[in-house]
């Protein structure tokens, strides 16, 4: 490679009234590799489809898209996976940013599920969850024939995730297999998948919860306003703190809300979410608490605590 | 955990400045290789410990799971932090790749974790193919034991070599088992050196340590005063992780184009190397079309340069025709362009390499057909020595040269990996099969860069008024497909469309005169087949072929060929029954008494097309009204020229 070590022609050398070149934090690499996966999956499959929580990382991910297709719309459409057990906020957020950035929003709930009455209290966090969001998630790839569906996912979130491919092949029936997955060299991803197969796409694999923060920090991005520490009614249970979102939250004898200052790390249905005192009312003192607090992430999401290895379980039955 | 936190102004002045300092940092991304006995789970767990990236659940969860299954007796065991997936977790060993993350204060570091065992090969090329420095672990106490370096301590070192690497930490391990011995250390650090001598490497770095207590990871160790280099973290946050891709040719594959609407049309990809700015010439590699950059387009506004890695939107000065696939390039240093290239091939699939089996490569943003033409030799990964080969097995490196279905560029690996990288996809399976990196374009086409011509098949097709197509009829002999395909050109030469009918007639006694029966020739008959009717296409022609051409495969092998919306599959669907009842021409009868060997559907399978664009049901239709059917696709479907 020595001659081409010469500088090439046309190079910054040559111009020394070019504006120089400048350096790129790691921010701007995670940006820009995520932005470079967002563009394969849109220009390589049929039918993709962007899964949207309504979390803060599903709201990077949005961000990034609207960057990735500048000044065009994004190509897909948003499927939310409604449980009805998401926080009222949540929903009210969801709504005015859609319409604010003109997007294709899909809801979807598993009605059998709503005719069962399933709730998280009477049937337990594995089983509404598997109901409210697993299936829920199947009927819906199902009913739209998506073949690749985006999501928000982390390899820093949790053990398994640490080995999941940036393009992870799911077979007709959803099924993820750890073993037989596809190798992913350099940022040439392997996108074709037979019909009824289907492709998750985790944009943000690289990126940490610093990251996340740091980033809505610098690009100003809006989350949902739970993250920020308010005083909201809460009660006690299994030492953590539930929100009392709404009348359906059944309480026990004895039980009384009480009004704390906490905020959210971790957004899902208000049930399986707990908040933790806080006094954060900004991105950069979430993060300062962050630095200092030092409990990871998923601490907040009962379902992980089902059983050991749990997540494993989930993904391979389906779970995002 | 309640995270309670003593606001004030002080505090949130240093969060800012934390904030401001975390933004400046970059980013390295490293693998680590060694094997389950090197100790290199717990070297990665001792850096995530180190840099206090475990959080307190994730410590009681890893001090529980230390007392059951840690093989360091009821100590701590760093490596239970990283083994994922349940099965691995009871086997003991580290089976994928798994990527992990921590930061200091002066960087982000991803870490490729990625196992040594010889059956995982591929594992390694994949989590080397994206990192800027190797940590090689290397067992102190096992070298001493070995009197001399280990087979898999070369292995690793040739494969990260094979992908580019240019620098590398021999760490070595386990010091404290062999008393932080410092003539075994000398002894190491020289037999590496002369190892890796023809390895390319422009860095290596020893450093002695040991992971499970910690010395020289962070920590400068007290037990080795006689080594004066850095700790490893010292050494990973400083080694320079500037590529030099800036200073190569400017190189843009483009990924999709950006249309919102008429008035703007953007080419949107990922700068391979170079830089870019307003004003700077670029052509189209494969085409020769030159135009100038007028914008790069961000969201957050436009750029006024833009450097390699980055995800740009650029507009060009003037209408010329690029799509997903092309690649932007500088035009005074311009990439090789050529449809045949040698390669180092790694295989990555329990279905071993069939040298002409035709695969799609995928290269940059392009996909093509792909076959490898010659298979020169393999390379034994442990001892760096070639050997003939008829096939590749999984984990096996080989030297290759490799035919493309249509013209690429692309540079030498060594000169840009990011435009010298490809991957070949089984086309039934869709499995990532192999991966490779070009060493060089080969004969005809190298340096011959095609003129941009100005009488294309768009021009041809304009002359004609006509959209060139390819109408392929598949079926069993005697299903009726010429007599259907005879109809369609009648009426299209009434109206006036410029047509041409290949069958077994004009192509069996002449192009294909050589050509048999057996799968292999009717596999190469029906290639022949599809690159007359792309040329007819491209001359502007509505080609019909009428082909019992009984193999997906290579009816999909045509379709490739040719543009999407070009080939129009129509499958003659009569049952066997029926067929043989017509017998036309008598060769079902001939073939029942076994005087026609290989006959479709007798003694040779037939495999239905699963998505045609047109079924007919050849026992229930006539050939006039399937004909009509055939005429209305092909007339209905695009616009029409005018």
């Amino acid at each position: 490679m020595s001659h081409l070590e010469s500088g090439s022609p046309g190079g910054a050398e040559n111009r020394p009234d070019a504006p120089a070149v400048p350096t790129r934090t790691h921010l701007d690499r995670l940006e820009a590799e995520a932005i470079h996966i967002m563009r394969e999956v849109a220009a390589s499959f049929e039918n993709p489809v962007m899964m949207y929580s309504i979390g803060k990382d599903s709201s990077v991910m949005l961000h990034l898209a609207r960057k990735a297709f500048y000044p065009g719309r994004i190509p897909f459409p948003l499927l939310h996976v409604d449980t009805t057990w998401k926080f009222r906020e949540m929903i009210a957020f969801r709504d005015r940013i859609t319409k604010e950035h003109d997007l294709d929003l899909i809801v979807h709930t598993n009605e059998d599920g709503v005719r069962e009455n399933i709730s998280p209290f009477t049937h337990g966090s594995a089983y509404h969850t598997d109901v409210m969001k697993t299936q829920a998630l199947k009927q819906a790839l199902n009913k739209y024939k998506f073949d690749a569906a985006f999501g928000g996912a982390r390899r820093d979130e949790e053990k398994s995730r640490a080995k999941e491919r940036v393009f992870s092949f799911r077979t007709a029936q959803h099924r993820w297999d750890p073993k037989n997955q596809r190798p992913e060299l350099w940022n040439i991803y392997n996108t074709r998948v037979h019909a009824g197969e289907s492709i998750r796409v985790f944009p943000i694999s690289n990126w940490t919860e610093l990251d996340i923060w740091q980033y809505l920090y610098q690009e100003e991005i809006e989350i949902v306003p739970l993250y920020f520490a308010a005083r909201r009614p809460v009660v006690r249970r299994f030492d953590q703190w539930i929100l009392v979102d709404d009348d359906r939250l059944p309480l026990e004898p004895g039980e009384e809300p009480e009004m704390k200052m906490v905020r959210f790390r971790t957004l899902g249905c208000y049930p399986l979410t707990a908040a933790v005192e806080s006094t954060a009312t900004t991105l950069p003192e979430i993060v300062q608490e962050m630095l200092v607090a030092r409990t990871s992430e998923r601490e907040g999401r009962i379902i992980d605590f089902d059983q050991s290895g749990s997540m494993e379980k989930k993904k391979q039955e389906g779970y995002f | 955990m309640s995270g309670s936190i003593t606001g004030g102004a002080d505090a949130r002045m240093d969060i800012l400045e934390y904030l401001k300092h975390q933004h400046e940092t970059d980013l390295l991304r490293f693998i680590t290789c060694g094997s389950v006995d090197d100790g290199k789970s717990t070297l990665i767990g001792r850096l995530l410990w180190d840099s206090k990236l475990i959080y307190e659940d994730q410590l009681t969860a890893l001090q529980a799971d230390s007392k059951k299954v840690g093989t360091q007796q009821g100590e701590i065991d760093y490596a239970l932090l990283l083994d994922g997936l349940e099965a691995e977790r009871e086997q003991g060993i580290t089976i994928d790749v798994a990527y992990r993350f921590f930061s200091t204060d002066r960087r982000k570091f991803i870490v490729a974790d990625t196992p040594g065992h010889e059956q995982y090969t591929r594992n390694m090329v994949t989590g080397a193919s994206n990192a800027k420095v190797a940590v090689i672990l290397v067992d102190a106490a096992a070298v001493r034991r070995e009197e001399g370096l280990l087979v898999q301590t070369k292995r690793h070192s040739f494969l990260a070599s094979l992908v580019g690497i240019r620098r590398v930490v021999l760490a070595v391990n386990k010091m404290d088992l062999v008393d932080f011995d410092e003539t075994l250390f000398r002894k190491i650090t020289e037999s590496y050196h002369a190892f890796a001598e023809p390895l390319g490497f422009t860095d290596i770095q020893t450093i002695p340590v040991s992971a499970l207590r910690g010395d020289n990871v962070m920590e400068r160790s007290t037990h080795t005063p006689w080594y004066e280099g850095p700790t490893l973290l010292a050494y990973l946050e400083t080694v320079d992780v500037e590529d030099g891709r800036s200073r190569l040719p400017f190189r843009l594959p483009v990924q999709l184009v950006v249309r919102p609407d008429s008035t703007f049309r953007g080419f949107a990809g990922s700068l391979a190397s170079g830089t870019l700015r307003p004003g700077d010439e670029v052509v189209v590699a494969a085409s020769g079309e030159a135009a100038r950059v007028e914008r790069i387009v961000a969201m957050g506004g436009d750029m006024d340069v833009a450097a390699p890695g980055d995800a740009v939107t650029v507009t060009l000065s003037r209408e010329i025709d690029v799509s997903r696939g092309d690649v932007l390039v500088a035009p005074e240093a311009r990439p090789a362009a050529s449809d045949q290239f040698k390669a180092h091939l790694v295989w990555m699939h329990a279905d071993s390499l069939l040298p002409g089996r035709m695969y799609l490569i995928k290269m940059g943003t392009a996909t093509a057909p792909a076959q490898v033409t010659e298979l020169k030799e393999k390379v034994d990964v442990n001892t760096l020595e070639h050997e003939a080969a008829k096939t590749l097995a999984m984990n096996e490196v080989g030297i290759v040269n490799i035919a493309l279905g249509r013209e690429l560029a692309f540079d030498p690996y060594a000169e840009n990996p990011a435009t010298g990288s490809f991957i070949l996809i089984d086309r039934e399976t869709n499995a990532t099969v192999g991966a490779g990196m070009v060493q060089h374009a080969l004969r005809r086409a190298t340096n011959i860069h095609w003129q941009a011509v100005t009488v294309d098949k768009s021009a041809r097709a304009e002359n004609m008024a006509q959209r060139p197509r390819c109408v392929w009829f598949t079926g069993l002999s005697g299903s009726g497909k010429s007599t259907i395909a005879d109809i369609v050109e009648r009426k299209l030469h009434a109206m006036g469309r410029k047509t041409y009918l290949l069958d077994g007639d004009n192509i069996r006694h002449g192009l294909c005169r050589d050509l048999g029966f057996t799968d292999a020739d009717r596999v190469e008959n029906i290639r022949r087949i599809g690159e007359v009717a792309r040329l007819m296409v491209d001359a502007g022609l509505i080609v019909l072929c009428s082909f019992i051409s009984p193999f997906r495969a290579e009816r999909k092998l045509a379709r490739s060929l040719l543009e999407k919306g070009e080939f129009l599959e129509v499958f003659v669907d009569t049952p066997l029954g029926v067929c043989e009842a017509r017998d036309p021409k008598g060769l079902y009868r001939k073939a029942r008494a076994g005087e026609l060997p290989n006959f479709t559907g007798i003694d040779s399978p037939y495999e239905p097309p699963t998505s045609p664009e047109l079924r007919i049901d050849g026992a229930a239709m006539t050939a006039e009204e399937a004909a009509e059917e055939v005429l209305a696709m092909i007339l209905g479907q695009g616009r029409p020229i005018e």
